[in-house]
């Protein structure tokens, strides 16, 4: 039963596409990614219970770290997996510090929103990776470059991100390390009597959730061709994150999926510039070739 | 006050090749003015039951806190099965086969009965279901079997004692440390309590306890400690600690207990 409905929801949001306008497919492009991330910081945040409200700093790291291998000939299928393992060190950095600490609720909060603070400030002040304007990525439609012409592809590649990150839970839900969590969410102290290394496994939930964090950050940079220090990086990015989670049921697998189902698209004509240019590239009105962006601040519509 | 000298320079009670367990000497405790736990010694053999009671905020609670790695003492050292306990975090000393229960019980509430009894067997069973079959085992023991699949935040007191004590046990101890495991309880419930405590020491699992109780200690206990603000003042078989002055005085006041030895 609970097979046969999830194998029907996925044959639905294969054929989709088929059916959909080119904006419908990127409203969907941004439910997928989102459920993502938030998937990502569901692990930590929801199933650990261990309030981290910088996650921006993942996405940033991982985003930076692509586009800036890129202009250096390296492709961002595996700049992807460098800046997810850059986010990953920087994860077990905040981690280290917040639990070998023992920081906690308000604690941990502060702690992570002062690291995607600093990050922030860093990537504004450091000429070579932007500096406050950031890194605009030329539109060139090439695979190899994490883009294409074609916005199913981005469709497929947000769906495989969902999936996988929905598909790394379900499996940390059903094994040990899972288990813990749900244990450490509610009694750290008890969870030590009973012989649960609380420490080690906060720090792999961590861990794993910032790599996964990361990852989403080479789609982000590639998808919406720009990376400003501001919005990467920024508290209401995080809070983006967070609040899908939240919404849908933290600490649950399907809870992420449906925060971003129904916050994503109410979201939509609020968002932030950056998600404007590639609404407006998609817009029914406006069905021309997609112009690219590159090495311009995408401007705002007039509200 | 000032506390009469310890008296209990009295030979050891345990029988001979009984194997030192857990040693505890010259532990010490202070919380900003209160010396909770003073100078205390004292020891558990191998398979053994000792009781440690003494009146409300004499530091027992404190001293399981100590022993266990949750707080770190100001002087002293324990020993447990020949290991020096000294920086270990309280996971490490529970792998290494010392499990306590909590006086203010700690179950994870929204989860269900077996899954807290997992978190526990899980130490030693990393295998899922292997460590769910064998909560079960524990649970069905404990005759918490029926309430298994219900979160434990709708168990009675009764029942989430049992729990406190069914998780302690889920992580395969040499030496448990229950604290208060039966204040609060009915007669049968008590009486049920102690026939499960009895149950478990005789599958060599030496327990250590604090209790209230003392119609329970006495029936339990083949050693007692007795501690009043926070030093042993004294040590010895359940008889003659009942009829020790010292004790005695150390009770006086305390209605509660006072009632209860004699
Ligand atoms: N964390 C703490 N901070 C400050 N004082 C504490 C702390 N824990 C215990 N105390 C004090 O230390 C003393 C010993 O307390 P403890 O809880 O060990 O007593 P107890 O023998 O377990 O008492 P009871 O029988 O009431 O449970 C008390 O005076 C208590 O107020
Ligand atoms: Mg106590």
């Amino acid at each position: 039963m609970k097979w046969a409905l999830g194998l029907t929801a996925l044959a639905v949001l294969l054929g989709l596409p088929t059916v959909l306008s080119g904006y419908a497919v990127t409203i969907f492009v941004l439910i997928f990614f989102y459920a993502f991330l938030a998937q990502a910081w569901n692990i930590v945040g929801g199933y650990a219970g261990q309030l981290s409200a910088g996650h921006a700093a993942f996405v940033g790291v991982g985003g930076y770290t692509a586009a800036l291998l890129l202009d250096r000939g390296i492709t961002p299928w595996l700049g992807m997996l460098v800046g997810a393992a850059l986010a990953a060190v920087l994860g077990s950095i905040i981690g280290y510090l917040g639990f070998r600490f023992g920081l906690r609720g308000f604690y941990l909060v502060l702690l992570t929103v002062a690291f995607a603070e600093v990050c922030r400030i860093l990537a504004s002040n450091i000429d070579a990776v932007g500096g406050a304007v950031g890194l605009y990525i030329t539109f060139t439609g090439n695979p190899r470059q994490f883009q294409f012409q074609d916005q199913r592809a981005y469709y497929y590649l947000a769906l495989a991100l969902m999936l996988l990150g929905t598909g790394v839970v379900a499996l940390i839900e059903r094994r040990r390390f899972g288990i813990y969590l749900t244990a450490i969410r509610e009694d750290e102290g008890a969870c030590e009597a009973l012989g649960v290394p609380t420490f080690k496994y906060k720090m792999l939930a961590m861990v794993v959730s910032a790599f996964l964090t990361g990852l989403g950050g080479t789609f982000y940079a590639f998808y919406l061709f720009s990376l400003q220090p501001n919005t990467v990086f920024g508290i209401p990015l995080s809070v983006e994150i967070i609040i899908r989670a939240v919404i849908g049921g933290a600490g649950t697998l399907l809870g992420p999926i449906l925060g971003s189902f129904i916050l994503t698209p109410l979201g939509v004509p609020i968002s932030p510039p950056h998600h404007q240019a590639r609404l407006a590239m998609t817009a029914p009105e406006k069905r021309t070739a997609p112009a690219p962006i590159s090495n311009r601040p995408p401007t705002r519509p007039a509200a | 006050m000032t506390a009469p000298a310890p008296i209990s320079n009295r030979p050891p009670t345990r029988q001979a090749g009984q194997a030192l367990l857990l040693d505890v000497v010259g532990l010490s405790k202070r919380f900003g003015g209160v010396q909770a736990v003073k100078d205390l010694d004292f020891t558990v053999a191998e398979g053994e039951i000792v009781a440690l009671i003494g009146p409300n905020g004499a530091g027992k609670t404190t001293a399981f806190a100590l022993i266990s790695g949750f707080l770190t003492s100001d002087a002293g050292r324990v020993t447990f099965a020949g290991r020096d306990l000294r920086g270990l975090a309280p996971h490490q000393v529970n792998a290494l086969g010392l499990a306590r229960t909590f006086q203010i019980m700690r179950p994870f509430p929204r989860l269900t009965v077996v899954r807290n009894v997992m978190i526990a067997t899980l130490g030693r069973h990393a295998d899922v279901a292997e460590a769910e079959r064998r909560a079960r085992a524990v649970l069905d023991e404990l005759g918490l079997g029926a309430k298994a699949d219900r979160p434990a935040g709708g168990l009675t007191l009764a029942e989430r004692k049992r729990l406190e004590l069914a998780r302690a046990l889920g992580t395969e101890p040499r030496l448990l440390l229950l604290d208060e495991v039966m204040s609060g309880l009915t007669d049968a419930e008590t009486e049920r309590i102690v026939e499960l405590v009895r149950a478990i020491n005789r599958r060599g699992i030496a327990i250590l306890l604090i209790e209230h109780v003392m119609r329970a200690v006495m029936s339990l206990a083949q050693r007692i400690v007795v501690l009043n603000y926070g030093e042993r003042i004294a040590e010895g078989r359940p008889e003659s600690v009942a009829n020790d002055p010292r004790v005695i005085e150390a009770y006086l006041g305390d209605e509660e207990v006072a009632r209860a030895p004699a």
